[in-house]
């Protein structure tokens, strides 16, 4: 056999426009668009976390649209541009959502951080003052198990305004806690109630 | 020392506390810019050249011995590199010492649907899916067990060998104080079976992990684990390598809650392959099989019973748990211990005699998830305590706040505890939830409910005995200025990357942006046990402070030298090293290096810490200690339809204990991160089987193996959240830090099914309180029988005869009743530095010598 030969059927050869930039990749006609991204562009940023459409951390923008990659065969993107979590970022210059993530503890684990990512910038691309509501809408196929959520919406409302340049910010206790209610004088003090402290044995 | 600049990274307008800069400051993680830009390298995200990719054959019937394995249509297809089978690797690991009761890869017996029986590797992932599913595997079936209750009617055959007793794992009666007197003085007893299903961590990252091979014989091991160290003594047993040969490197989690903290089959498998095939081999689990690695909540099965006085004092207290452990040991024997253990840190328990018993089943192993065996008997107690509130006619705050337990004691088990602010916890969240004012008194429907829990600060054990350090820190200096920071611990997303770097950069007094870090590396860095227990902040956080404060100790003697000035006049802030008082005359923090560099050449420190001995000497002591406890409480609001069960949390008030927050956001975000997965517990989430139709081989199978399946909340479940941090330094902790990543967790599901009680008057002995239980309950009520739902009876167990140990209070030295002398003092001091330890072994020499 020669060292070169052509392409066995069932293999696709093609450009893929990511982030701006042409890949030329050869892959199984089979593969969807997370598997193409993440094992022939070198594009890990992306990430998998049941390749059935389950938990929305693959999604990436496929002109623009939030696209699961687990449920997108690489074929069917020909001619279109793709976006990832890579090319979310201007230069060095993170992107606001970047940055509201980052500072807001959006992302913990940050396993589910890039498809949230790409998800909430399709929804800022056409509405950059978006209301709890319609956060929670846009990004109702995405799971995350760290972070309860409530910090993803509020770091999506922070990075709309820094987008707007509106300079709402997340509320204090989000950043400190809520201050601690006063006690109930009638309950204090506690611990030293009939209860003695008993030796420590040790 | 002089008051030091404050630091306010992301410009909230807030400093830090009193003589803190950075710490308690809301600073960007350190590795926050690496998670929003996808450089975060994941285990999966790894590729090395000439790459293998494995996949798993899994068992599909629930218990049988194997008769036959033919890989040969396997080996025979093109692309197909190696295969592996059990008996390549025949020594058993498992996380527990007393519990080594895995292989790598089945030999002879297959004990649960997903258990792996052989490997195949190849040129690519689909030639080995392909391969693997052409491995026959002919089986032999035997009986299988689905529960506790048919592991007690079921002794024979033995799952495993070594069982305490048929297929009863492992059996507890651990006996403290006067038990029977407690309920004789009581005015009431109480009594409620409750039960607590299993459920599963569900981390977003598949678990995955790469062998490397490399010159001389050595292998390295990507993966994603909590416990590197731990992987790296259950690769030495089952390769049979030295452990000098072999590196784990802990890649950064993506996300693990528990469910990445044992050695793996598939991380055995993938080293093993290595270094037959000679080349890299990668293993990517598919979301299936992550739910057959499992590990995570027991089913426990409770019964409490516990005697009060008429003004709410507890005067004794009787658990009786029944866990459900799946198929292998796991940390089954620790979680056996903790369904009982922590039941006494935050309410005084003069009496408690706590019975616990696990059995193995055919399922997937059972193991710690947040919490670790925790959550079940504090939701239990915590239900019964509301009960018992009603019953007594006191408000169940206001119950509590009389049974707590003090500062600074001693437990009746045994466990010494440290600051606790509970009753402060109590107090902030019933008056941010408007609870006298609400509570009892909203329209039908909606109500409110109240619990509290605590946690451990890290074990006070490592999993296997030893004297050395469970954490260890190393800092590198240079002329550079740059702080090089090398330390075993674990990124899980919790956080601990920014404990260790903030801990060294506030010691120091420069900036985040000068630590380099270097974790999680078994050849690089010194040990740290893993992130599990809730230790990083704890022991790493001690670790880093000594090693950093040795590290200041040694420029400072420099810079007072080449400045004339005493050491202790010395400032480290705002990068630079100066007299307090005089900050003009100072030098750069890196000019300052280099005059230490200068003095005393390559300059290096370490930091070790070991948590202080604890006072308990029975056979179990060994499990519940812990520098200090964290706390907390919370009340939830819930409303509920009456004519359906189905209910929605409005709004979750947390308080939490934590000591001081090292970095808020964080901390905050560990706590709604816990009301968020307390609430999954609470609703929905449970990791249940079936038994397929007789046509269909009778197997126990996963009901629900799919992200879509195995109902998780979503962003529209979850309620509004206010949380607090009472912070009061506990001394026992590094800046005063206590824990915050399980703690918030444990109050939750009680809270619900007691908020949902005050809502609509029926109680859910049972979580996930699910509205089919609760339209139960309620039409139970309507049909005139007892208005609740839950367990009916709790089963006979033979516990053994109980470990009898007196308490503090009856004179009590920790050991049990005509337990025979102690194996001999333990080497460990109190404070928990290394130098202690130095001078403790003097101190049993010398005593040794006297006695002699």
């Amino acid at each position: 056999m020669s060292g070169l030969s052509a392409l066995p059927p069932g293999v696709t050869a093609a450009v893929l426009r990511v982030n701006g930039e042409d890949y030329p990749v050869v892959f199984p006609t089979h593969h969807t668009l997370l598997e193409v991204l993440r094992e022939k562009c070198g594009l890990t940023g992306t990430k998998h976390g049941c390749e059935l459409g389950e938990c929305g951390a693959c999604a990436v923008r496929v002109d623009g649209e939030a696209v699961l990659s687990c449920l997108k065969l690489a074929v069917e993107v020909q001619g279109c541009s793709v976006e990832t979590v890579e090319g979310l970022q201007d230069d060095n210059e993170l992107h606001p959502l970047q940055r509201a993530f980052a500072d807001f503890g959006a992302a913990q684990c940050g396993y589910c951080t890039p498809g949230i990512l790409m998800v909430a910038s399709a929804l800022l691309d056409r509405n950059d003052d978006p209301d709890d509501a319609e956060i929670f809408e846009a990004l109702s196929g995405n799971l995350c198990r760290c972070t309860g959520y409530h910090r993803i919406v509020t770091a999506v409302r922070w990075a709309g305004a820094m987008a707007r340049g509106d300079d709402w910010r997340p509320p204090e206790e989000d950043f400190h806690g809520a201050d601690s209610p006063a006690p109930y004088p009638a309950s204090r003090p506690v611990g030293e109630s009939k209860l003695e402290r008993v030796s420590d044995g040790g | 020392m002089a008051a030091n600049p404050k630091a306010d990274p992301i410009g909230t307008g807030r400093e830090s506390r009193e003589e803190y800069r950075l710490i308690g400051t809301a600073f960007r993680r350190v590795d926050g810019r690496a998670k929003v830009t996808g450089q975060t390298q994941f285990a999966d995200d790894l590729n090395f050249p000439r790459m293998a990719y494995v996949k798993l054959v899994r068992s599909t019937v629930p218990h049988a011995r194997i008769r036959n394995i033919d890989l040969s249509a396997a080996q025979a297809m093109d692309g197909v590199l190696g295969t592996l089978v059990g008996t390549e690797l025949p020594d058993k690991f498992g996380i527990l010492p007393v519990s080594e009761d895995e292989h790598a890869l089945a030999v002879d017996t297959v004990r649960f649907v997903g258990d792996p029986v052989a490997a195949v590797a190849a040129v690519s992932e689909d030639v080995a899916h392909e391969a693997a599913l052409a491995v026959k595997v002919e089986y032999e079936l035997l009986p299988t067990i689905s529960n506790f209750n048919e592991a007690l009617k079921t002794p024979e055959p033995q799952m495993h060998d070594y069982a305490d007793d048929g297929n009863i794992h492992k059996k507890v009666s651990l006996k403290f104080g006067a038990v029977e007197e407690g309920f004789e003085e009581a005015d009431v007893i109480l009594e409620d079976t409750c039960y607590f299903e299993g459920n599963t961590h569900l981390a977003m990252e598949q678990h995955s992990a790469v062998g490397v091979p490399e010159d001389e014989g050595r292998v390295t091991v990507y993966s994603s684990t909590q416990t590197p160290h731990y992987v790296h003594r259950a690769l030495t047993k089952v390769l049979g390598l030295p452990a000098s040969r072999i590196r784990v490197v802990a890649c950064s989690n993506g996300g693990g809650f528990g469910g990445k903290s044992d050695p793996f089959n598939h991380e055995m498998v993938v080293a093993k392959l290595a270094l037959k095939l000679g080349r890299p081999c990668k293993v990517t689990l598919t979301r299936e099989e992550v739910f057959y690695c499992h590990r995570g909540r027991h089913p426990v099965l409770m019964h409490l019973k516990t005697g009060f006085k008429k003004d709410g004092s507890i005067t004794s207290q009787h658990l009786r748990t029944a866990l459900d452990g799946g198929a292998f040991g796991s940390y089954g024997v620790a979680s056996t211990y903790y369904t009982g253990a922590l039941q006494t840190t935050t309410y005084r328990i003069p009496n408690y005699w706590f019975e616990g018993a696990r059995a193995f089943t055919n399922k997937p192993p059972c193991g710690p998830k947040r919490g670790h065996g925790t959550p079940q008997p504090r939701f239990a107690f915590e239900v019964h305590l509301d009960k018992a509130a009603h019953h007594l006619g006191i408000d169940p705050a206001e119950l509590r706040l009389r049974n707590l337990q003090p500062p600074d004691s001693v437990t009746a088990n045994w466990l010494r505890i440290g600051s606790i602010e509970l009753g402060e916890c109590i107090e902030a969240v019933v008056r941010g939830s408007g609870w006298k004012e609400r509570y009892g008194k909203l329209p039908e429907g909606r109500g409110l409910g109240l619990a509290c829990g605590a946690y451990l600060c890290g074990a006070g054990l490592p999993i296997y005995w030893n004297h050395m350090p469970q954490s260890g820190v190393q800092i590198k200096l240079d002329r550079s200025g740059c702080v090089a920071v090398f330390c075993g611990e674990t990124e899980i997303g919790q956080g601990s990357d920014s404990v260790l770097a903030a801990i060294v950069a506030e010691v120091l007094g420069i900036e985040l942006e000068d630590i380099r870090l270097c974790v999680g590396d078994t050849d690089l860095t010194p040990v740290d046990l893993g992130s599990y227990s809730s230790r990083v902040t704890m022991m790493v956080g001690h670790a880093a402070m000594q090693a950093a404060e040795r590290a200041r100790d040694t420029i400072a003697r420099a810079v007072a030298a080449q400045m004339e000035v005493s050491e202790a006049e010395l400032v480290f802030a705002d990068r630079r090293v100066f007299p307090a008082g005089d900050p003009d005359r100072g030098l750069d923090f890196s000019a300052a290096v280099v005059a230490a560099e200068a003095r005393f050449g390559t300059l290096g420190t370490t930091g070790s810490y070991i948590p202080p001995r604890a006072p308990g000497r029975y056979r179990g002591a060994g499990v519940g200690p812990s520098p200090t406890y964290s706390y907390s409480a919370a009340v939830v609001e819930v409303e509920v339809d009456p004519q359906t069960g189905v209910y929605d949390c409005r709004h979750v008030w947390m308080a939490h204990d934590i000591g001081q927050a090292i970095n808020p956001v964080l901390a905050l975000g560990q706590i709604e991160g816990s009301i968020y997965m307390g609430l999954g517990e609470a609703m929905m989430e449970e990791q249940v089987f079936r038994r397929l139709p007789k046509r269909l081989s009778s197997a126990l199978v996963h009901k629900m193996p799919s992200l879509l399946e195995y109902k998780s909340p979503g962003f529209h479940d979850m309620p509004g959240m206010t949380s607090y941090m009472i912070e009061s330094r506990d001394d026992r902790a590094p800046m005063g830090a206590k824990e915050v990543g399980q703690g918030p967790l444990l109050p939750i599901m009680p809270a619900v099914v007691n908020a949902i009680f005050d809502a609509v008057g029926v109680r859910v002995d049972q979580v996930p309180a699910t509205p089919e239980l609760v339209l139960k309950a309620l039409e139970a009520r309507a049909k005139g029988r007892p208005a609740r739902a839950g367990p009916a009876r709790f089963p006979k167990v033979d516990y053994g005869t109980p470990v009898e140990v007196p308490t503090p209070e009856q004179g009590g030295d920790g050991r049990a009743r005509h337990d025979p002398k102690h194996r001999g003092r333990s080497v460990r001091a109190a404070s928990g530095t290394m130098k202690d330890r130095e001078d403790a072994l003097k101190e049993r020499r010398s005593a040794t010598l006297t006695t002699a």
